[in-house]
């Protein structure tokens, strides 16, 4: 049914770092993903496209559990999300695996979640030194270079209310490469972003691309899928319609669905 | 603005409107107002001044009394701070209970909830002091139902570990305690309740994607925020608690502020300066109370409203 719906892809000699197989999810009775497959090798960065309600973001969150899947299966590095496979029978994991799971796996959410109790700095050493038990010492440390790296080192002890809506999302950013992942989350990043405050987002995600990092998108950015991605996804009615090089699926589209979906795009885009 | 004069010579400096001099709007309900108040404050001086009843020289004597300042520390103060954090402390679990997938943890919070909201404290007080009665031979901790398990296991002794005497625990202040605090568990769980659900789901989301434990999200987080919203009816709750000590008389506790002072009024038929003396106690306690009230709050609110004007600076300054 599906363009990538191919069985067990064959086992490369470097194995995916997120390797994922007919992953389906309901809610209520509703089926939002309807048997998913996508591959991410170590340093790609795939964008995932579709209208609202494709279940693109639901996918992104069932890579690291924030959703538990219903049937297929997820692994990010190796280990499999949420499940020990003993034998072929699985065990639910406890919820203290299921967290030491996610923390190789930073994620980045469209409304920042920033946490507003604590300043920019509190914000980015809280995990390191909560659930790694780095020292506040050496965490500020790496917090303030990661804050240099985000542009906002003069903004350390700003609480998130006091910071615009991209200043919020870099430091969001920062927070989640304080735990050092070896994957990023982006969960529409830039959708709550005033358009003149996207630029500086995006700028920070190009940089971090060009550093190696593994990074799926979830994005309506289709500049920024163009010039960054590896491979564009895309997704519609819980099923990937089509997949491959941006060139490719944005430049000559195969299926109609995508098309309609980048004409529509196209056309809010000239005339907002 | 300097620069604006520079490009548009045309408008000169003379006509350029300046600081603004404009008529203010009048409040002739104001005046109106402040004279029937000021009238009133005038009436109700003269009632306090010269009115005999109030008997001023005998109110501040009673307040000096030894037992009243006794029983105002011990039995009001000091019941007051610790039914507090018997109910808060049990609160915030019953909280956490009740808001747990656990079916058996959130039905168990709900029966205590539940129960202790049904019965007045006034009622409960009068139980706690007569509960020894269901404790003859004292209170202990064990395997229940030993007596039976064991005779029928054809042994000996009992599977008992700590015996307490149940008319010392159920008594004075200490059953007072427990009677009080158990009652503001049950509302104080639901206050906190509220201040959990008022915590964006997207805080718990962001915590737990970092790693943190269900534990930690909760104590780092969550409860963080939620004390926002947690401790201005808390505030309610410790005035309302310091007022209701006055129940302890149900235990039987007379070792408390107002019988202290009702038992002195009796004895000199003074009735009415005895009301003036407790309502003084009770209005410098309250008022306390709520300078904490103001601190707790501003250490809870950081981060929160307090925006502060955004600099002046170019959206796009940090690598853009």
């Amino acid at each position: 049914m599906t363009a990538a719906a191919a069985a067990e892809p064959a086992e490369d000699l470097a194995p995916p770092l997120v390797h994922a197989v007919n992953v389906t999810k309901s809610f209520h009775h509703v089926e939002v993903l309807k048997g998913i497959d996508l591959d991410v090798d170590r340093g790609q960065v795939v964008c995932l496209l579709g209208p609202s309600g494709s279940g693109k973001t639901t996918f992104l969150r069932c890579i690291n559990q924030l959703e538990t899947i219903d049937g297929g299966r997820i692994w990010v590095d190796g280990d499999l999300m949420g499940y020990a496979d003993r034998d072929g029978k699985l065990y639910r994991l406890k919820n203290k695996q299921i967290a030491a799971q996610r923390r190789d796996i930073g994620m980045v959410f469209q409304r920042f979640n920033l946490f507003p109790h604590k300043t920019a700095l509190q914000n980015i050493i809280e995990a390191p030194t909560q659930v790694r038990g780095e020292s506040k010492k050496s965490a500020r440390e790496r917090a303030m270079k990661l804050l240099d790296r985000v542009g906002l080192a003069d903004r350390c002890n700003a609480y998130p209310a006091q910071l615009s809506g991209g200043q919020q999302q870099r430091i969001a950013i920062a927070r989640a490469l304080a735990m050092q992942p070896k994957l990023m989350l982006f969960d529409e990043p830039t959708s709550a972003l005033d358009p003149e405050l996207v630029g500086e987002v995006l700028a920070v995600m190009r940089e971090l691309a060009l550093e190696g990092m593994t990074m799926i998108v979830v994005t309506h950015e289709m500049s920024f899928a163009r010039d960054v991605a590896d491979t564009v996804v895309f997704m519609d009615a819980g099923v990937v319609v089509e997949s491959g090089p941006p060139k490719e699926v944005l430049g000559n589209p195969q299926h109609s669905r995508t098309k309609t979906f980048l004409t529509r795009l196209r056309s809010e885009h000239e005339h907002p | 603005m300097s620069t604006d004069t520079e490009t548009r010579p045309a408008a000169s400096a003379a006509d350029r409107p300046g600081a603004i001099d404009a008529v203010p709007v009048r409040h002739p309900g104001r005046w109106v107002a402040i004279a029937v108040i000021a009238v009133l404050v005038a009436m109700l001086v003269h009632l306090l001044v010269t009115n005999k009843a109030f008997d001023w020289h005998f109110v501040f004597q009673a307040m000096n009394q030894q037992p009243v300042i006794k029983g105002f520390l011990k039995g009001t103060l000091l019941v007051t701070v610790l039914s507090m954090i018997v109910g808060v402390v049990g609160g915030v679990i019953l909280a956490v209970m009740r808001l747990s997938d656990n079916p058996i943890l959130s039905g168990a919070a709900w029966v205590f909830t539940w129960f202790f909201r049904s019965v007045p404290r006034y009622l409960l007080l009068f139980t706690m002091g007569t509960l020894g009665v269901l404790f003859p031979q004292g209170i202990s901790f064990g395997v229940p139902f030993d007596y039976k398990i064991i005779d029928w296991l054809g042994m000996s002794g009992d599977w008992r570990f700590l015996n307490l005497d149940a008319n010392q625990v159920f008594t004075g202040l200490v059953a007072g305690v427990i009677g009080l605090g158990l009652s503001e568990a049950a509302y104080m769980a639901e206050i906190a309740r509220a201040g959990i659900l008022s915590v964006v789901k997207g805080q718990a989301e962001a915590a737990q994607a970092l790693g943190m434990s269900s534990g930690k999200v909760m104590r780092r987080v969550v409860l963080p925020q939620a004390m926002r919203v947690i401790v201005p009816p808390t505030g309610n709750e410790t005035i309302a608690m310091l007022k209701d000590t006055s129940l302890l008389l149900a235990v039987p506790v007379i070792g408390e502020l107002f019988y202290q002072l009702q038992s002195i009024g009796s004895t000199y038929y003074k009735t009415f300066p005895i009301a003036v003396a407790a309502t003084l106690y009770y209005l410098a306690a309250t008022s306390v109370l709520m300078i904490g009230q103001y601190f707790l709050e501003r250490h809870f609110g950081r981060g929160f409203g307090n925006k502060a004007p955004r600099a002046a600076r170019p959206a796009g300054a940090g690598g853009a």
